[in-house]
């Protein structure tokens, strides 16, 4: 498999419709990416189907992640002391460049050589793998999708399966290579035996581990980590060290929120009752698990969404990844076409006000706004009505921009403004419009090439012509009734 | 009963056969219809796009035109969607109270057709006949936005020798979007072609809906590709008889 690994740098990354081009053109993968969510996405429909109050569920969790939104600073500190009262030990990050700091140098002090990781899309937010490399410290991915994108040299195009993309014969070239088993099949149990021989050496020589977390619990100061596989199990309780990173968004007021919380996202995330493996530890335990523990908390242009209150919700994810699955934009394109570690709805939102709106200004528009996504959204964010704010933002910062006076798009847009404010000058541009359109117009009444903007409607649509009347002009001429 | 139809901007100059329908049908159901000729647009491709100013300007607009009227019909689901869940913010952001009472007070009075018939006249079989082989595409603002639910099934029901064939994957968009069939071409062709194999599948006649734009894009495509089907409003459906069949049209 030869390919380019894809940016996600959202600052360096082309836009949406340049970097979804040469993807739609790659059929194994947009043929990988229909099938893995087709799969999950028939799971999670069954498994929601079985909750009669799964409507209550979703009001629920956004209840409670809205509480968490409002009060946050308290629940924070609260956090950070009874974690510390426990032993561990919490820092906090503005930024991704702070955050890749503090973590590096507890690497260092730890004289790591190595480190293993859980799959953690924060880490790959602040692209902390680069960070520790340059340190000299080895980064090694545990979960599977993870292990198979870093052997790979490729970029997670989904939160919770960051491998959607790839299939199971592009993992055994992948693994047959890299691991150095020419006879590999691409039976899946052949496949995770490998990795689990070839991870099961780390797990138990590594002394230093790094995870994500779900859920921080404000009132006992724990950690939550639910995964699939085990290997989060194994990081969590083999290492000396251990050092969560997480977005100061994923703290919850109290242990009994998991109820809700737990429910939702396993239901959404991978369509199962519960996940496998659900871990939850509280600062250090002589003798049992991590002797030193430290929690990273990572701001990283989250507050500033906080104050906004169409915005605010986007804080409310909690990573499941169900509007990525359901996406009709996502299932063509897969995530990589977003330019970021986060793709999809929650991505298109997330990505450029993470940027403070100064990059990915693309994103927004990435979606038909078909609202499925709010539909599936286990804690209610309405991604639509996010997307058209930030769309309203992106006009606004561009429309003072004098290149834009010119841009067909935006002069159109004026033009038709003036024209929808009176009936008459609305009257007198459609017959423009018809007079104008017939020189396009073919014999059968129809459009089959159009210039411009018109242009990319017509490369792959025909557009009727315009009629010899409007109905308004029908209305107005009409036999009238009782006459 | 008395109603004013908002035919919207692009029916108005792109399918008028779908407001001339409109008025067939409901003139056949004993409804007084009235056409205010000083309507253009509901204002959603503005915002959609981002234009806020200028939709609001448009939301502005409609809202003082049909302030007194008793009842309006909106042969579009994604118009009747912009107005019910955007206009109420744009008015927060941008307007004054007096516009946010007005609006507050129309808002009950704004249908979209299927929902005109079956809440507000309480008629489903509208007598219509129509012998073709049709399946049903459900627009998302039709789908989510308004949450007609069974609605259209039911009118559709009622058609004598209208066969209606069942659509996979209802829920999944046609890819147009508005502005974002330009914007993001590509993307929206590949999402239209996915679509298309689902409708073109159903071997149909006829692939119809509450919303002309979803069929704009989903007939240029059939137009295109010399697909043995056409795509035609559910309006012109309804409004069909055995002695007023469809209209013809290119």
């Amino acid at each position: 498999m030869t390919h380019v690994a894809p940016n996600l740098d959202p600052r360096t990354a082309a836009t949406f419709p340049q970097a979804a081009l040469p993807i739609l053109r790659n059929t194994q993968l947009r043929k990988n990416v229909a099938h893995a969510t087709d799969v999950i996405q028939a799971k999670r429909a069954k498994l929601v189907a079985e909750k009669a109050d799964w409507q209550a569920l979703r009001t629920a969790a956004a209840a409670i992640k809205d509480d968490v939104l409002a009060n946050l600073d308290a629940y924070l500190e609260q956090f950070e002391d009874r974690c510390t009262a426990a032993g561990g030990t919490v820092h906090w990050a503005a930024d991704a460049s702070e955050a890749r700091r503090i973590i590096v140098d507890i690497l260092r002090e730890e004289q790591a050589s190595e480190v293993i990781k859980i799959k953690t899309m924060t880490s790959a937010e602040i692209q902390l793998n680069p960070a520790i490399e340059a340190a000299g410290i080895h980064a090694i991915e545990t979960d599977l999708a993870e292990l198979i994108l870093q052997l790979g040299e490729d970029e997670p195009s989904h939160i919770v399966a960051p491998a959607l993309h790839v299939n199971r014969s592009q993992v055994r070239e992948i693994f047959a290579r890299c691991m150095g088993l020419p006879d590999l099949t691409d039976d899946p149990q052949i496949l995770t035996a490998a990795a689990r021989t070839y991870l099961r050496k780390q797990f138990l020589s590594v002394p230093t581990a790094i995870s994500g977390a779900n859920f921080l619990i404000a009132e006992t100061g724990s950690v939550a980590i639910v995964e699939s596989e085990g290997n989060g199990r194994m990081c969590l309780t083999l290492p000396r060290t251990l050092v969560a990173l997480a977005g100061i968004e994923k703290v919850l007021p109290r242990f009994r929120d998991l109820e809700v919380m737990l429910q939702v996202l396993a239901r959404s995330a991978t369509g199962e009752r519960m996940n496998p493996y659900t871990s939850l530890w509280t600062g250090v335990t002589p003798g049992d698990g991590p002797e030193r523990f430290h929690v990273v908390l990572l701001d990283n242009g989250r507050s500033a969404i906080l104050g906004r209150k169409v915005e605010r919700q986007t804080l409310r994810c909690i990573r499941c990844a169900a509007c990525q699955n359901t996406c009709p934009v996502y299932r063509q394109t897969g995530g990589h076409a977003y330019g970021s570690v986060y793709g999809g709805p929650i991505g298109a939102i997330l990505t450029p006000q993470l940027m403070q709106m100064q990059h990915a200004q693309s994103l927004p528009y990435a979606s038909s706004l078909c609202a499925a996504c709010y539909e599936v959204c286990p804690v209610k964010i309405n991604i639509p009505e996010v997307l058209i704010e930030l769309r309203a933002q992106v006009v606004d910062q561009e429309r003072n921009h004098g290149a834009r006076i010119f841009d067909p798009m935006y002069l159109g847009m004026r033009i038709a403004n003036f024209l929808f404010a009176s009936a008459g000058r609305f009257r007198f541009a459609q017959r423009l419009g018809r007079i104008g359109l017939r020189f396009f117009t073919g014999k059968d009444g129809w459009i089959h090439s159009l210039p411009s903007l018109g242009a990319r409607w017509t490369m792959t649509r025909d557009l009727r012509g315009l009629p010899d009347q409007t109905f308004r002009d029908w209305w107005a001429k009409r036999p009238k009734e009782g006459q | 009963m008395r109603a004013s139809l908002f035919v919207t901007c692009y029916n108005d100059t792109l399918y008028p056969e779908t407001g001339r329908a409109v008025v067939r049908l409901l003139q056949r159901l004993g409804v007084a219809l009235d056409f205010n000729p000083g309507q253009t647009c509901c204002g959603q491709m503005h915002a959609n796009t981002g234009f806020r100013a200028e939709a609001f300007s448009q939301a502005k607009r409609l809202v003082r035109l049909y302030q007194d009227t008793e009842t309006v019909v909106i042969p579009s689901s994604s118009c009747v969607a912009m107005i019910r869940d955007q206009y109420h913010g744009l008015f927060e952001e941008l307007g004054n109270e007096e516009l946010r009472r007005q609006f507050a007070a129309l808002l009950p009075r704004i249908y979209e057709l299927s929902e005109f018939l079956i809440d507000k006249l309480g008629v489903e079989d509208v007598g219509a006949y129509f012998p073709h082989r049709v399946t049903y595409h459900a627009s998302c603002h039709g789908l989510r936005g308004l949450h007609l639910g069974d609605r259209p099934f039911r009118l559709l029901s009622k058609v004598r020798g209208l066969e209606l064939v069942p659509l996979q994957n209802l829920d999944r968009c046609c890819g147009f979007g508005g502005t974002f069939s330009i914007k993001n071409a590509e993307v929206s062709s590949a999402m239209l072609s996915a679509k298309l194999g689902d409708i073109l599948d159903t071997r149909a006649e006829y692939c119809t809906a509450l919303d002309n734009s979803c069929l704009m894009h989903l007939g240029g495509a059939m137009h295109r590709e010399f697909a043995a089907m056409r795509t035609v409003h559910l309006a012109q459906i309804l409004a069909s008889t055995e002695a007023s069949p469809l209209e013809e049209t290119a």
